[in-house]
């Protein structure tokens, strides 16, 4: 089992862990509602040193992702941020991921899942050949600190003395960081403004420590996985595995935003017929009238009619309702639901994403 | 908390202590509520429903998971206690008092005897955790548990 480097403060502060994808990963420290509502009011700490980071570098840096993300890369300018996909060549989804262009340095970073590291590891290797580059998994070597939350702006100027207010949403720059360089960006996966930093790995707990003690008149909280997928689905943030994965196109999960028309890139072509022609199921959001709960698998029904399945599903604590995303056939994306709620039938209704929407932008 | 001396435990973690009219009070033991975190909802079957040891009777919800609500002992349910529905944290706050389930009118007083005492819970909760922490990697974040 692999573990970050703050496993140990997770242990002390008494956080339940679990495997996660062969990590040790805390899923909460105290409650996974209190730990949501910290991060929706104040401000909430997360260890994601999990997952994957890879930088690319090289001469033919460029031209060489450029086959295989779905955005842009030539009108990213320094300092950008944005998600993107790895697509198969039937346009199904590998991993999806923020690529982070750092122009200067000439270098991309790819933060990617920890569940597919090592398959994207391999699919970037795979198409290297006759490329100028270098893949370079800095996992192990960079630790991943976020912090998210309404007043995560200034628990980063507290607990770490830098200023990284002229950041928007999605950008990225170098801050030093306990006497050393670090990456630091204004991103997340909660809905709420917020950062992640960059951290390397041997200054990460005296990080996280300087967040948790400086952070706590703020109202920190550290976060686990728990609330940070009832964070994620009510900002109708896709989780790989769950909502997206390599039976599914970013078309049928609507993710449109994160497809250029102006490169060309592996799986474009069945991107583009989907577009054209349509697809046979679309990703929805939905509301249940009672308080069950949809869970991954569950089916969904339109009248007698079986029309797909749930693919996340939670209790919202900031709506104080269960919500659910999954996927029906095109005809269906409206109107009123069933699921099947272990042999029962909920009635559900089609909501539009995202569930919750930040209003202190 | 020190789990009291004078009920019975079963091992999908329900409770039961006999009462002077001769019915059983039912309920979940502090360990189910910790283990399940963020209550949401509970379903609680009507009066006069048969129950049958070791069968479902109802169903407990919590964000990450949900369980069955496993009957401990056979006879037919007399009482729900209508407050647990309206206001879950009862059961984190008094999980042996106020915040018990149903009362059964046992038909089978024997099964009592198959069941653990506090000191045998102890020991078995002890114990399970230590398996827990041996099969780690097979168990997922949204796996579903009997309470």
């Amino acid at each position: 089992m692999a573990r970050t480097p703050l496993y140990d403060a997770h242990v002390k502060a008494g956080a339940k862990v679990v495997d996660f994808h062969g990590w040790d990963m805390p899923i909460q420290y105290s409650s996974i509602i209190e730990e949501h509502k910290a991060v929706r009011t104040a401000v909430g700490l997360f260890d994601l040193s999990h997952m994957g980071r890879v930088f690319v570098k090289g001469p033919d840096r460029k031209r060489y992702l450029q086959q295989i993300v779905t955005i842009d890369l030539g009108s990213m300018t320094h300092g950008r941020c944005r998600y993107t996909f790895f697509l198969t060549e039937g346009g199904t989804i590998i991993d999806d991921l923020l690529a982070y262009e750092d122009t200067k340095a000439d270098v991309s970073l790819l933060v990617v899942n920890a569940s597919n590291r090592e398959k994207d590891l391999a699919w970037l290797a795979k198409h290297a050949g006759g490329y100028d580059v270098e893949i370079d998994d800095a996992t192990a070597r960079l630790a991943l600190i976020a912090v998210q939350g309404p007043r995560s702006l200034d628990t980063v100027r507290t607990a770490l003395d830098i200023d990284p207010s002229a950041l928007k949403y999605y950008t990225f720059d170098d801050f030093p960081v306990l006497g050393s360089k670090t990456l630091v960006s204004r991103t997340g996966y909660t809905g709420e403004d917020g950062f992640e930093v960059f951290v390397a790995a041997d200054r990460a707990a005296t990080a996280w420590k300087a967040f948790v003690e400086r952070g706590a008149k703020l109202g920190l909280k550290p976060v686990g996985l728990g609330a940070r997928d009832t964070l994620r689905t009510e900002a109708a943030m896709p989780l790989y595995g769950n909502d997206i994965d390599d039976q599914t196109t970013p078309v049928e999960a609507g993710l449109l935003f994160a497809l250029s028309d102006k490169v060309d890139y592996i799986g474009r072509p069945v991107i583009d017929r989907q577009r054209r022609e349509g697809v046979a199921k679309k990703l929805i959001g939905f509301h249940l009238e009672g308080k069950r709960i949809a869970r991954h698998g569950m089916d969904l029904y339109r009248g007698p009619e079986k029309t797909g399945i749930v693919t996340s599903g939670t209790w919202s604590p900031s709506l104080e309702k269960s919500i659910g995303l999954g996927y029906v056939k095109p005809d269906h994306s409206q109107g009123a639901l069933e699921v099947d709620v272990r042999g029962r039938r909920e009635k559900a209704a089609i909501v539009p994403l995202p569930f919750y929407k930040r209003t202190n932008r | 908390m020190a789990r009291p001396e004078d009920i019975k435990y079963a091992e999908t973690h329900e409770w039961v202590r006999p009462t002077k009219k001769g019915e059983a009070t039912v309920g979940i033991t502090d360990y189910a509520v910790k283990q399940l975190s963020d209550l949401v909802h509970i379903e609680l079957p009507k009066v006069g429903t048969a129950v049958e040891q070791g069968n479902p009777f109802g169903e407990i919800e919590s964000v990450k998971t949900v369980a069955d609500l496993v009957s401990p002992i056979t006879g037919k349910i007399v009482e729900v206690n209508p407050k647990v529905a309206e206001d879950l944290d009862i059961l984190k706050a008094q999980p042996y008092g106020d915040g018990w389930l149903i009362k059964i009118k046992p038909t089978e007083p024997n099964e009592l005897n198959s069941l653990m005492n506090s000191k045998e819970y102890d020991e078995f909760i002890e114990s399970s955790e230590e398996d827990e922490e041996e099969t780690e990697g097979e168990e997922g974040v949204d796996e579903d548990e009997l309470v």
